[in-house]
């Protein structure tokens, strides 16, 4: 049996760390190639509508440049079932700054200049981006991400709601969000032709390399393979370093599949395309701007009866993506009468995608101030009110928790941070600050996604190579799969080399879910073990040995997920109506934590971007033109330094025996999750303002 | 890629020459708002003087005034000893503007013309008739949280992003220019214009004009002085709204008082009617209220952005009360 305690739980360093801070470690767009050339977008400049003219002329003219590739002459795609990357397969438009073309040129400088000089002629059509919950053509989708049902209704929560001595029934929005990841999104593409088919379609023998900026080098690989219509044997995609993703890079995006094009449009020549940061904002996915209402109903006592959380948010038309906002509620609190939906509104707007956390991040702001409005209805503090409806067994699958200690985190950071001094709304006053505490709940669910494996080789000299095409997006991955290598084959860590980042390694899942860890972990533990089984203790060099991620019997028999307590404290300037948090800390329930420096980051990381999405994130759609108005990171606001100060996490010493081999349920997202909440409930209780849509910006707490 | 001509200038004279020899061309200081212009495709001059390194980086000491050269970086004027001791409102506006590194480059000059952070303005496939005169606002029923709530017209609405400019103007600044024509001075709140019809025009400098310094007068009551900056975020964001504020008092009356708003129009904006208001007046909060008010009435705001005149009002109140309460 495996034993966790010489490299798993301790704080070991990042072994990439020396490479990235000495610039050694080389990311996407660095790459070296032989004589790359340089790729950069034409883009649409309507909401939808087709092409009706194209004049490249100026562009291909401009000196250095090698192609400008449109719908009219790219190559054809083998499957164009996927519209986001159906790239200049048609003249269609559906969505402003979607592809229309692409200009290839000897440096990055002349392809944005011929880019600029591409004349596109539109015939426009009427567009509609406007998310409102009272609009026609809301439709429910046939299930949200992650594959769940789009709706659930358990009770009858209309006559529970009737009945109810308390209740709140209000509506919260977020807006739309952007995942601005540092490194921006960046594909180079590398053919070898092989025999070029005629009419220019992607040849039997045709291979592609491409270097990108991913979470799935797997996932790329599969699915541009399909696009491409190429074997996936024939097609790699290299990753090692990627400079943060947040769920951005989860999925093959339009830029990928315009890499190749333009590469296959010069042939012999390897293409880089990396966007910019205001392309980003049309072509990297994004969060959907929600409108949710919660009801809550619930005895005198603060015993809920109801809960119903209907959310109405959008779609891109060309593609669905439906967050899974109000999922989180269907197992949160004990409540015999439950009811949650999603509608789509199906709108001319980028194609939504993976953010941190989707479904729960925007879904948990709307619950957990609701929740805190109950406390307040009900004249409870709002840990006793969540400590009273902390249900026995999963509500929604009636399964048992396999660790549910979400009031133990409640109660850990209400003695840590000093809830007692919290005071009644809109009472304490220091200076022209008014001063408030808020708490908010969290929770992730515990995914382990089947399809991973690793190798373990050994080199001698008393060396192990373990392989598996995971990624590492700045979390850690590479560092905590050393460590559960080392224990798992019983060596010193620094015995043990992690490969990871490319396709042409043994198949992993993507970088999502805060699956990582727990899958590919699972996947290193399962080949460790089988290599010691087969070769022993004194394995001859060259030997390997692999295996697949087994199954997870008890995932089936038990509700597993984790959980935390958000608090905060907020400052609101009573001239201005600014807000600061001096203190945010966080209390969570993972599971195992294999390493606490990397992990600590993590939850702080996803605090600190729940603090963004509270006080600052708002992505402008200006719904004249279909465009994101504020594009860039000076008017797109993320939380600066001067906005963080004191964030702090702590994690319960625990593990879940039933969460695989390493007891650990992932830890990626769960710190985003209630932080805006929570802040939202700070300010509520410094102010007697209840906020209900975010941002919380200084306008709406100005008196 | 888009190519252009740079020219290091020997002095002032050799740089207004080059510049006004050439329509295309334009001035480089620390180029932290015209590189990104270029790379926008907002601005496309073919020859850039690069004026950045003339011997206009030193900050004198005149009859109890300051003469700042026009490339003193952002970072060493708000460091600089008699700033902060004679004028700490202009320290203050300068470390609330950008970011150290911005600060560290931005030249004085380059501050005072740095154009609007108009989102459209800044998006050559939008409409502006700023960037492209005639072509239409598309602020105007558009995105307005940071634009103009006084003296803007139906053909743009921007405002002026700087924070040192406010405090500038409130200290009754002076430009000097050194232009085609010969040297000449012009106090800083009449360099800017508002943007009536003709918003392509921040300022009424004409091509090859160039700003070799600002002074700043003698004013010792400025040693009592704040610079209030409201915004979405605590650092790197433009003001929503932000007041410069010098106050001198006699006893509970309001001597003298120097106002000056950010965030609000076209150009940093004198409170020269909350001033009027203020003097001789008592240095009570009601008075402040009654002064911002006053200035006010003017205000026009737009769909979007009404708060700010209550914000403008509060911050000014705010100011006021802080640096009354400092002289007691």
């Amino acid at each position: 049996m495996t034993v966790w305690r010489e490299a798993v739980g301790t704080p070991a360093a990042r072994v990439e760390g020396p490479a990235k801070v000495t610039g050694r470690a080389g990311y996407t767009y660095d790459r070296p190639v032989t004589d790359p050339a340089y790729a950069f977008p034409v883009q649409a400049t309507i909401a939808r509508g087709r092409v009706a003219s194209i004049d490249s002329a100026a562009a291909a003219g401009v000196e250095g440049v090698l192609a400008v590739v449109t719908h009219r002459d790219a190559a054809r795609l083998a499957d164009t079932g996927d519209a986001e990357l159906a790239v200049l397969q048609s003249d269609e438009v559906g969505f402003r700054g979607q592809f229309v073309g692409v200009v290839v040129a000897e440096t990055p400088q002349a392809a944005r200049y011929a880019a600029g000089l591409v004349r596109v002629e539109y015939e426009q059509r009427p567009h509609d981006t406007e998310l409102r919950a009272d609009r026609p053509g809301l439709y429910a989708p046939e299930q949200v991400n992650g594959g769940f049902v789009s709706d659930t209704d358990e009770g009858d929560v209309d006559a529970a709601m009737e009945a109810a001595a308390v209740t709140v029934d209000r509506a919260y929005t977020t807006p739309m969000e952007f995942n601005s990841p540092m490194e921006p999104h960046v594909s180079v593409a590398v053919w070898d032709p092989g025999e070029r088919a005629p009419g220019g379609g992607f040849a039997e023998g045709a291979r592609l390399t491409l270097f990108d900026s991913t979470q799935g080098p797997h996932v790329v690989r599969s699915t541009l393979a399909q696009v491409f219509g190429l074997p996936p044997e024939r097609v790699r995609v290299i990753s090692p370093y990627v400079g943060g993703g947040f769920g951005s890079k989860g999925m093959p995006h339009a830029h990928n599949v315009l890499a190749a094009l333009a590469a296959w449009a010069v042939p012999g020549r390897p293409v880089k395309l990396a966007l910019t940061r205001q392309q980003m904002f049309a072509l990297a996915g994004h969060r959907t701007p929600t409108i949710q209402r919660v009801r809550l109903g619930a005895g005198a006592d603060g015993r809920l009866t109801a809960v119903a959380h209907e959310v109405v948010e959008h779609t891109s038309a060309i593609k669905e993506f439906a967050e899974q906002t109000a999922v989180g509620a269907r197992m949160m609190y004990a409540a015999p009468n439950r009811r949650t939906s999603h509608r789509l509104a199906a709108l001319d707007v980028p194609v939504p995608s993976w953010m941190r956390a989707p479904g729960e991040a925007p879904g948990f702001f709307a619950l957990e101030v609701a929740m805190d409005e109950l406390a307040q209805a009900c004249g409870l503090d709002p840990i006793e009110l969540r400590a009273r409806n902390d249900p026995e067994v999963d509500p929604e699958s009636g399964r048992p928790w396999s660790g549910r200690h979400l009031v133990r985190c409640l109660r850990e950071g209400a003695a840590r941070f000093g809830w007692a001094e919290r005071t009644a709304p809109g009472t304490r006053l220091v200076g022209r600050e008014l001063v408030g505490l808020g708490v908010a709940a969290s929770t992730y669910p515990y995914y382990r996604l089947p399809g991973s494996r690793a190798v373990v080789e050994y080199e001698g000299g008393g060396r192990y190579t373990v392989r598996i095409g995971a990624a590492d997006i700045g979390t850690g991955a590479w560092t905590a799969l050393t460590q559960i290598a080392a224990d798992a084959l019983g060596c010193r860590l620094r015995a043990v080399r992690v490969e990871i980042g490319d396709s042409d390694l043994p198949a992993a899942t993507v970088a999502g879910g805060s699956s990582g860890t727990t899958s590919w972990g699972s996947a290193v533990v399962a080949a460790c073990r089988a290599f010691r089984h087969v070769y022993g203790e004194q394995p001859p060099a060259g030997a390997e040995a692999g295996a697949d991620m087994p199954d997870d019997p008890d995932a089936e028999r038990f509700a597993m997920h984790s959980f935390g307590a958000q608090f905060a404290e907020v400052r609101v300037d009573a001239d201005t109506g600014e807000v600061r948090v001096p203190r945010m800390l966080g209390v969570f329930s993972v599971g195992r934590v294999v390493n606490p420096r990397t992990a600590r980051s993590q939850f702080i990381g996803g605090m600190t971007m729940g603090l963004s999405m509270a006080l600052h994130e708002r992505g402008v759609l200006d719904h004249r033109t279909g465009h994101v108005i504020n594009h860039d990171l000076a008017e797109y606001h993320i939380a600066t330094h001067a906005d963080v100060v004191d964030v702090d996490a702590v994690w319960l010493d625990e593990e879940d025996v039933h969460a695989g081999p390493l007891g650990a349920r992932g830890i990626g997202e769960i710190g985003i999750v209630g932080a805006a909440a929570a802040i939202a409930n700070a300010v509520h209780n410094a102010t007697g303002v209840r906020v209900r849509d975010l941002p919380i910006t200084p306008d709406v707490l100005l008196r | 890629m888009i190519p252009f001509e740079y020219l290091r200038a020997g002095d002032p004279a050799e740089a207004v020459a080059a510049v006004a020899g050439r329509p295309g061309a334009a001035f480089l200081g620390g180029g932290t708002n015209l590189v990104d212009h270029m790379k926008l495709g907002v601005a496309g001059p073919d020859l850039l003087v690069d004026v950045s390194r003339l011997p206009l980086d030193r900050v004198e000491e005149t009859a109890g005034g300051l003469r700042i050269g026009a490339a003193v970086r952002n970072s060493d004027l708000a460091a600089h000893p008699l700033v902060r001791e004679r004028y700490p409102v202009l320290a203050r506006a300068l470390l609330s503007g950008a970011s150290g590194q911005l600060r560290n480059v931005a030249t004085t000059a380059g501050n005072l013309l740095q154009r609007t952070r108009c989102p459209y303005f800044q998006d050559v496939t939008t409409p502006c008739n700023k960037r492209v005169p005639g072509s239409g606002c598309s602020a105007a029923g558009g995105y307005t949280r940071y634009h103009a709530i006084l003296g803007a017209s139906e053909h743009c609405v921007a405002t002026h992003p700087s924070d040192m400019a406010v405090a500038m103007v409130a200290l009754d600044a002076v430009v000097a220019v050194l232009g085609p024509g010969g040297a000449r001075t012009l106090p800083l709140a009449e360099l800017y214009r508002l943007p009536g019809d003709a918003p392509q025009r921040d300022t009424v400098l004409e091509h090859g004009d160039l700003i070799i310094a600002v002074e700043l007068p003698h004013l010792p009551f400025a040693r009592r002085s704040a610079y209030r900056k409201v915004r979405d975020r605590a650092s790197f964001s433009f003001a929503l709204v932000s007041v410069a504020a010098a106050l001198d008092l006699d006893g509970g009356l309001v001597r003298d008082v120097r106002l000056a708003l950010g965030g609000v129009a076209h150009k940093p904006w004198r409170a020269t009617r909350a001033e009027a208001e203020l003097r001789g007046g008592p240095a009570t909060e009601d008075a402040f209220r009654r002064a911002a008010e006053a200035e006010l009435a003017a205000a026009r705001p737009l769909p979007g952005n009404a708060f700010k005149v209550a914000m403008t009002r509060n911050a000014v109140v705010a100011t006021l009360r802080a640096l009354a309460e400092e002289g007691r």
